[in-house]
């Protein structure tokens, strides 16, 4: 026999019993669960046989489709353009060297126990954005140059997000760091960028860096629409991440700081090694959360002719040869969205259980 | 003047154990600071001598607290000065800095650094101040975590200490940085009656190895035990100083024997 003081109580018994105390424990309760039951059911199996059952995904052409299902035919056919944009189909190896190279960077992040996570990490933050700055353009190593008007689809949506991300968490840092300062030229400076940057919309940025950046930019000094969009973004970014990074400054005791002062640590030091590691793992959340909607937002390029992900599946739907592929289309930008965006949540989370050394001080 | 006595205190010292050479390691002369309009530290005049263990207290309020962190700068003092191991403390940041490499702190609610290890909580200082290198720091730290008796805890964090081992922790990370001063701001205060004897151990047997220590507290045992004198602080003032046996049994000044009376009531 068991002693019942020392087990803990079992949970319910068996599925019949889980139903009738969780979907049909009162009249109402009946109601709803067959609502909802009727509404999957009749919802579900449609999507199913579109998305699946009915769907072509082999061929050639618009005359493979039948219509009855998602034409994925004009994915597949379109999915260079998706991918690269206008970039040189002989030239698009060097993108797919960079899509391998995040991959090598990154995916090991997710397997806690790869040898030399570490340093796969720090090329992808490092490293990663230097080959792709010789790799991509081109020009040195006997690479041929490749504007970047012609870049598009979802390299440009990386590029975008990517240089945002990694370019305006140090920033942001930085302008954190700020707008807590005891120097009232230094705090005074951040408080007016967060505040006027912050305040205005992305579009408007985008609109400022692509129409007005020139006109007051000396002859000749006219760098390229992308650039400005990145700077744009950037600055932008690194308002936002600030007050986040903020966020978490305020939340480190006193006595922290006191005790890294009390050791000796100078201002520098106090930060790096004490406040910002704790600061930073508490709004992990917070810095994720911007992250992520950094890397939809990008989809505004739209607007100053860049065409990014949504732009090369925007432009391709409205091609008279393929009839009603717009669905298909928007569909495949949403998921290749998903697919990024959940791995940098799912990232952020297994971040934040490695780094809950328990209590707070 | 009260206390620009600190010539007659050499005389007077207790048991007559410190000789009377050994050198002034602290001078604070005519200090006062001010919270906004709030006068909370009037006219303190103090000097410490190399050995010496002092005990300071007070009721509540009284600026005790700020009076020690005043000597390594975590409140800045706006009148009079302070002389640490013969550096000014003044806006200076290097002369700062050099004072707290020579000033350990104990707080009172510990302040260790709850991301590191107690081992990497110890190494910080002496590896990114001092540029000791990493190996030596940590047998060092070591000697230390040893000294304080919880070498078995190096590789957890604070989080999974009790109060008790924390704030030896927080004593042994102040020891690695081997100062020559160590303060104390109401140690044992924030502890649970049972963890309160182990730090108070400690503290024993650190003053026991001669060093010069300045302890904010009420532990009136530790004070009789240990002090070289007994400081009484009331309204941001040092109203009497003496000897533990004199101050506990004889307290001159009316508001120190309230204060013993209200605390030795239990």
């Amino acid at each position: 026999m068991t002693d019942l003081s020392v087990m803990p109580p079992k949970k319910a018994i068996g599925p019949i019993q889980w139903m009738k105390r969780n979907l049909f424990s009162t009249w109402y309760n009946v109601v709803l669960t067959l609502v909802v039951a009727y509404l999957i059911v009749t919802s579900v199996g449609p999507l199913i046989s579109w998305f699946f059952v009915d769907a072509n995904f082999m061929g050639s052409d618009p005359k493979d489709c039948s219509g009855a299902g998602a034409c994925w035919v004009f994915i597949s056919q379109r999915l260079d353009f998706f991918i690269y944009g206008f970039y040189p189909g002989e030239q698009q190896w060097r993108v797919d060297l960079m899509f391998l190279l995040l991959a090598v960077a990154f995916v090991p992040q997710f397997i806690e126990r790869f040898p030399g996570r570490k340093w796969l990490g720090l090329f992808g933050v490092v490293g990663l954005p230097v080959a792709g700055y010789i790799l991509i353009p081109g020009g040195p190593f006997g690479l041929s140059e490749v504007e970047s008007t012609k870049w598009g689809g979802l390299m440009l949506t990386l590029i975008l997000a990517y240089i945002g991300i990694i370019a305006s968490l140090p920033i942001g840092i930085l302008l954190a760091l700020g707008r807590r300062s005891e120097m009232p030229i230094i705090r005074g400076l951040c408080v007016v960028f967060i505040e006027v940057w912050r305040a205005v919309p992305l579009i408007t940025v985008l609109f400022m860096a692509s129409v007005m950046l020139p006109l007051f930019l000396p002859e000749g000094l006219n760098f390229e629409k992308l650039a400005r969009a990145l700077i744009g973004i950037t600055l932008w970014q690194s308002a936002y991440m600030a007050e986040v990074i903020r966020g978490g400054l305020q939340a480190i005791p006193r006595g922290q700081y006191e005790a890294a002062s009390a050791l000796g640590l100078g201002y520098w030091r106090k930060m790096g090694l004490v406040v910002l590691p704790q600061a930073l793992k508490l709004v992990i959340p917070g810095i994720v959360n911007t992250f992520i909607s950094l890397f939809k937002d990008t989809t505004l390029v739209l607007i100053i002719g860049l065409l990014d992900i949504l732009g090369t599946v925007q432009s391709t739907v409205t091609d008279p040869s393929w009839q009603n592929v717009a669905v298909e289309g928007y569909v495949f930008v949403a998921f290749c969205f998903w697919v990024f965006c959940f791995g940098i949540s799912r990232y952020s989370q297994s971040l934040e259980r490695k780094l809950d050394t328990g209590h707070k001080s | 003047m009260l206390n620009e006595a600190s010539g007659i205190d050499a005389q007077s010292s207790p048991g007559g154990q410190q000789p009377a050479v050994k050198p002034d390691i602290i001078r604070i002369e005519g200090v006062h600071k001010w919270y906004g309009g709030f006068h909370v530290l009037k006219n303190l005049n103090l000097t410490v001598r190399q050995g010496e263990k002092i005990v300071i207290c007070g009721p509540s309020g009284s600026g005790k607290s700020t009076f020690i962190r005043c000597i390594n700068r975590l409140e800045e003092h706006q009148h009079g000065s302070i002389i640490v191991d013969d550096i000014e403390l003044t806006d200076d940041v290097r002369q700062i800095d050099s004072v707290r490499r020579d000033v350990g702190m104990v707080f009172q609610h510990f302040n260790l650094f709850p991301h590191l290890t107690v081992l990497e909580n110890c190494c910080l200082a002496p590896v990114w101040v001092k540029k000791i290198p990493r190996k030596e720091a940590e047998s060092t730290a070591m000697e230390y975590l040893e000294r304080v008796r919880i070498p078995d805890q190096a590789n957890k964090y604070p989080g999974q200490l009790s109060g008790g081992q924390q704030q030896r922790v927080a004593i042994a990370r102040a020891l690695c940085m081997k100062p020559k001063i160590m303060l104390f701001d109401e140690p044992t205060s924030a502890l649970d009656p049972e963890m309160i004897a182990e730090v108070l151990d400690v503290m024993i047997e650190l003053a026991g190895s001669g060093m010069t220590m300045l302890c904010v507290t009420h532990e009136m045992g530790f004070a009789k035990t240990v002090a070289d004198r007994v400081i009484f602080m009331d309204a941001g003032e040092i109203v009497e100083q003496a000897p533990p046996q004199e101050f506990f049994s004889n307290p001159k000044e009316p508001r120190a024997q309230k204060f013993l009376q209200q605390i030795l009531q239990h």
